[in-house]
């Protein structure tokens, strides 16, 4: 039996990585409208992955990054955090306020709302995936934001796995504007353990 | 030449003069610092979750505050300090994120403390210095010359305490 995500096998991990995929198509699609530009996305990146290497995928630990976090709930329980660079939530920011920002510092509650909102969309695209996929009736909390440390936002997804495990799902993903600007935004998907049970088992890979 | 000694999570080192021993973003978790002013050793542990007793998987002696320091302890004894004049310090155990839900897993910042401080309780060590809580990220720096423990944020300067 799967006691965490280290022992996890690579069918396994092929169908999360299939949700990974199917979810982040459905983020570009909905990231597209609401930015109203057009927005293409690369293949995701799905990884099992430890909280350090995710901190230096980030710029490092003490790299300032926006951090999103929702709590998961109903059929599944678990958490959901975004992590979105300071390029990605200043374009983000930039194209929906209409305004210029240069740093985090000049950030207002309206631009945190704005990014808040990001989130939600975006957390909704993958928790639709994962949904279409098992049936399974999902809920989902309204977002926590932080402005911080890459390490220390880390530190609450880290904390949370690491009862169980030392590695989490990660799903890097690299938005291509039309502008050809590229952003980075980062998923990390931390289901509590009897939750992964479910999905693997109804989506036919459970050991 | 002095080197760097860097504490990764769930991680902990000891140090002498010159070096210095530093951790990245302590977030919810707290950054547990002991030392001995006469040997100068010092230690740090880069502390994940409260009590080792709570989980299954108690593998990793440094993710855990009880056992971490337990283990710093018999590393800074073995490099000649002397239990009975350790003196502790604390910084990080902030809560990053303000969910309303009273989840118990956004206060786990604040049991990492409370933890932390009733093991050095328990092993009779002082706790001299603390900047805990909040809701800011914290790289630190400890120092076996002096004992001085630096604290830096994002938003917040740098203090020394």
């Amino acid at each position: 039996m799967t006691e965490n995500y280290d022992n996890l096998n690579d069918l396994q991990i092929d169908v999360l990585k299939e949700i990974g995929n199917i979810g982040a198509g459905n983020a570009a699609t909905t990231l597209s409208m609401m930015l109203s530009k057009k927005v293409a996305m690369s293949v995701p990146q799905v990884k099992i992955i430890g909280i350090q290497e995710i901190a230096n995928i980030l710029g490092g630990p003490e790299n300032q990054v926006v951090g999103i976090l929702f709590t998961l709930s109903k059929d599944i329980e678990g958490m959901m955090m975004f992590i979105l660079k300071q390029e990605f939530a200043h374009l983000a920011v930039n194209q929906l306020m209409g305004r210029e920002l240069e740093s985090f510092s000049d950030f207002e509650e309206m631009d945190l709302s704005a990014l808040k909102e990001i989130g939600n969309i975006m957390a909704g695209s993958y928790v639709n995936a994962i949904s279409s996929l098992t049936n399974f009736e999902i809920g989902i909390s309204v977002p926590g934001i932080a402005i911080d440390m890459a390490g220390a936002i880390l530190s609450v997804p880290a904390i949370q796995f690491g009862k169980i495990g030392e590695k989490v799902l990660f799903i890097e993903e690299e938005f291509i504007g039309g502008d050809g600007e590229n952003v980075n935004s980062y998923l990390i998907l931390i289901p509590e353990i009897d939750s992964l049970h479910k999905i693997l088992k109804i989506l036919g890979v459970e050991l | 030449m002095s080197k760097t000694i860097i504490i990764g999570i769930s991680d902990l080192n000891i140090a002498y003069p010159p070096d210095v021993l530093v951790t990245y973003a302590l977030g919810s978790c707290v950054g547990i610092c002991l030392y001995d002013s006469k040997t100068k050793v010092a230690g740090l542990a880069h502390v994940m979750l409260p009590l080792s007793t709570e989980v299954k998987d108690k593998s990793n002696l440094a993710k855990f505050a009880d056992t971490a320091t337990l283990e710093l302890i018999k590393r800074m004894e073995k490099a000649g300090a002397e239990k009975g004049r350790l003196v502790a310090k604390l910084a990080g155990g902030a809560q990053m994120f303000a969910l309303q839900e009273g989840n118990e897993a956004f206060n786990i910042g604040k049991r990492n403390v409370i933890a932390a401080k009733q093991v050095l309780k328990n092993l009779n060590i002082r706790i001299i210095a603390e900047d805990t809580g909040l809701n800011y990220g914290r790289t630190v720096e400890l120092s076996p010359e002096t004992g001085t423990l630096k604290v830096k944020a994002i938003a917040h300067g740098i203090k020394e305490i």
